[in-house]
């Protein structure tokens, strides 16, 4: 059977394991519906959390950006798995204990404000969308590859599938169905990962293998990739804080990704479907757990990529080319735009005006065309004719390959067995739809619970506030739907937002509101306020505006340290000063800690 | 575990005895949840971040140690920290719960260590 057939059928039973599952585990009332009727098991929701944390951005991008960034690369795996310690250890236990249905719920309550619980639920809102038109996006990129359709019929076929299992099932079903798609997602991680580190170390646990000596050559393979990079002009791949990542930078981006994951609405509402306050510190251990399975495993993939790439490109002739370039290569994701000589260099940017290699970035596919006919016509008549593309590429900063490719990729380097490559299709799915499940509840609890239940109709009945949660599960699938079809150019820049407003709002308000029993309503959203309008102002300003950065020369992603320590400075500045917290709110912190 | 609330006494010190050993409790779990969140800083900001250039001289089998922890190590560690916690708390719940059971039996007669419930505030 082809690829294409395997991923069909593989695609196919795993689309049709998801439905059942969320049939059988179908909610029935509001408690079912938002928080799983409270009866998951600790493990059970761990691999849930696992599932619904680790989205297409982890599956499909992070292992490439590692690829890329070396060292640095590491900020997203400390920022990710690191923002879970903070999350089991200073949030989880505690918002579970009080039993609420949603984080501005647990806000609203606390600070005793409606105010605070609209900001919250505003927060809430915007970081999920943001982040479910990247997931869909992913869907509708995994068919257009393997598949064969049009990135857009892909969403649609994705909109459908998770229409269907999140209306259904709510919470509940949504539940089981993120178990099933862990193992989907983490089989189709690691085989590939295991198979291609056996070929390059002959070590079958990749993590090892990262820090083995490469088969047949008595060096070690990440010594080996610092040699190709100084070789070949790229900054060292294993060296910390080279080029703009430097120390600063690197501790507040891993420190702002890190409170910001604790301050995710979609991740927190998890730790609301278990038992008991056991089950909850509990869950956490085993979401990590089952987290690490993929984290550890990526930096591994992205040093095996990173030398495939230089093993299998540089130097080679067309007749050398591996099959697997010749795949990506129909979608521009990596180009060779040769100079004369025959053989493909690969070079980095100390050395930028020797490399050949180019990816289609965010041109068109005419203007990319346009380009290559032109380079070729450059070739074939040795200069006298048509235009050499590279000054153009470089000016465009497009050198290189594409970092979403690589782990599509990396099956078909290791020349694996179709359908492994079929399971990595699954696999990247099953990361997307869990993702974009468990956030499309969050807007429907948001709505359904908050907006409509707790601030316009208080006297709502139990079949009303269903109805509401399906019809808003409906509507926000078709927006998420639309944002991945249609996605705003920024749609990238704007998950660095999400997290440094999660950091910057969420995370200090929930923190103060545990371990600060005195503070007061106007205190926390003083300092949300701050703190959200500072990282706010300072994202667009310098993303878009095109100001300096002015704030220690820290970059747009680690921001939100900065806002978190603002909004933690004025809510206990200003407790100081203001009316403490009333006699009800402080019961309510003395019965969340026990 | 049974809010202070929730259990009356004939005794009028029981009350405040319930709180003090509530507080003793939420005290213990400050204590260990700081010492993990130490342990936290220093793997993954500390050993993945602020030391990460003295650390890329050390080698571990293939690693700069740097590297290692910034990339694999940090995370090991932080799994570990979760798992510390969550053994920590039952034992602290635990003994909350022995302390709680040993009240009514013993003489309403220390009045000095009827600390107030205000614990960590």
């Amino acid at each position: 059977m082809s690829v294409q057939h395997w991923t069909f059928l593989l695609v196919g039973v795993s689309f049709a394991l998801y439905l059942g599952v969320a049939f059988v585990a179908r909610a029935r009332d509001t408690h079912g519906f938002f928080v799983a009727g409270r009866g998951v098991p600790a493990i059970a929701n761990g691999m849930a959390t696992a599932a619904d944390w680790m989205s297409a951005a982890s599956f499909l991008s992070m292992a490439g950006m590692i690829s890329f960034l070396g060292y640095a690369g590491g900020v997203y795996l400390l920022g990710w798995t690191g923002g879970f310690v903070l999350l089991a250890l200073l949030l989880a236990p505690y918002l579970r204990k009080l039993g609420h249905f949603t984080v501005p719920d647990f806000v609203g309550d606390r600070f005793e404000s409606d105010g605070a619980r609209l900001v919250a639920l505003l927060c809430a809102l915007f970081i999920s969308f943001t982040y479910v038109a990247g997931q869909m996006r992913g869907v509708g990129i995994v068919f257009a590859r393997f598949l064969e359709v049009e990135v857009d019929v892909g969403v649609v076929i994705g909109m459908a599938i998770v229409f269907v299992y999140a209306t259904l099932g709510g919470m509940k079903g949504i539940t089981w169905t993120q178990v099933a798609q862990y193992w989907v997602l983490i089989l189709a991680y690691v085989i590939p990962a295991v198979a291609i580190s056996w070929q390059l170390t002959g070590t079958a646990v990749p993590s090892v293998g990262m820090g083995s000596e490469l088969s047949g050559q008595g060096v070690a393979l990440l010594a080996k990739l610092d040699q190709i990079h100084a070789d070949l002009g790229f900054a060292s791949y294993t060296e910390p804080f080279v080029g703009e990542w430097d120390k600063l930078n690197v501790f507040c981006t891993a420190l702002a990704l890190m409170a910001g994951t604790a301050g995710l609405p979609h991740v927190i509402v998890r730790f609301y479907t278990v038992k008991n306050v056991a089950a909850a510190r509990w869950s956490g251990f085993w979401a990590l757990l089952f987290i690490a399975a993929l984290y550890l495993t990526a930096p591994a993939t992205a040093a095996f990529a990173r030398y495939y790439v230089f093993d299998s490109l540089h130097g080679k002739t067309v007749a050398e080319l591996p099959a697997w370039y010749r795949t990506w290569e129909q979608t521009g994701l990596v180009a060779w735009f040769d100079d004369g000589d025959g053989k493909l260099a690969y070079h980095g940017p100390a050395q930028a005006e020797r490399n050949e290699l180019f990816r289609i970035g965010t041109l068109t596919a005419v203007e990319f065309g346009t380009l290559r006919a032109q380079h070729q016509q450059w070739l074939d008549s040795s200069g006298t004719a048509g235009a050499d593309a590279r000054p153009a590429l470089r000016e465009r900063r497009l050198a290189g390959p594409d970092a979403d490719i690589l782990v599509l990729a990396v099956p078909e380097m290791a020349q694996l067995a179709a359908w492994v490559i079929a399971l990595v299709a699954a696999g990247g799915l099953a990361a997307a739809l869990s993702t974009a499940s468990g956030l499309l509840l969050v807007i429907s609890s948001s709505v359904a619970h908050d907006l409509f239940y707790r601030l316009l109709r208080p006297q709502a009945s139990e079949a009303q506030r269903m109805a509401v949660s399906r019809a808003t599960i409906g509507l926000a699938v078709v927006v998420a739907g639309v944002i991945g079809i249609y996605p705003p150019g920024f749609v990238s820049q704007v998950v660095a937002f999400a997290f440094g407003l999660a950091a910057a709002s969420f995370f200090p308000v929930l923190v103060l509101g545990v371990f600060h029993r005195r503070l007061g309503t106007f205190p926390a959203i003083a300092g949300m306020v701050v703190g959200i309008a500072f990282t706010g102002t300072y994202i667009l300003g310098t993303v878009y505006l095109g100001w300096p950065r002015w704030c220690f020369g820290i970059g747009p992603q680690g921001i939100g340290v900065v806002g978190m320590l603002l909004n933690f400075a004025v809510a206990l500045l200003l407790a100081r000063f203001c009316k403490p917290a009333s006699a009800t709110a402080q019961a309510l912190v003395d019965r969340l800690r026990g | 575990m049974p809010s202070p609330a929730s259990s009356p006494s004939p005794s009028s010190l029981a009350p405040a005895r319930h709180a003090a050993a509530h507080a003793r409790h939420w005290r213990r779990s400050v204590r260990l949840t700081l010492l993990l969140l130490v342990v936290w800083a220093v793997a993954g900001l500390g050993c993945g971040v602020l030391f990460a250039d003295w650390l890329a001289g050390v080698h571990l089998g293939g690693f700069p140690l740097g590297f290692w922890f910034a990339q694999q190590g940090a995370i090991v560690v932080f799994v570990g920290c979760i798992f510390a916690y969550a053994v920590g708390m039952a034992v602290l719940d635990r003994r909350l719960a022995q302390e709680l059971a040993a009240l009514p039996v013993e003489p309403a007669a220390a009045a000095g260590d009827a600390a107030t419930g205000g614990g960590a505030r």
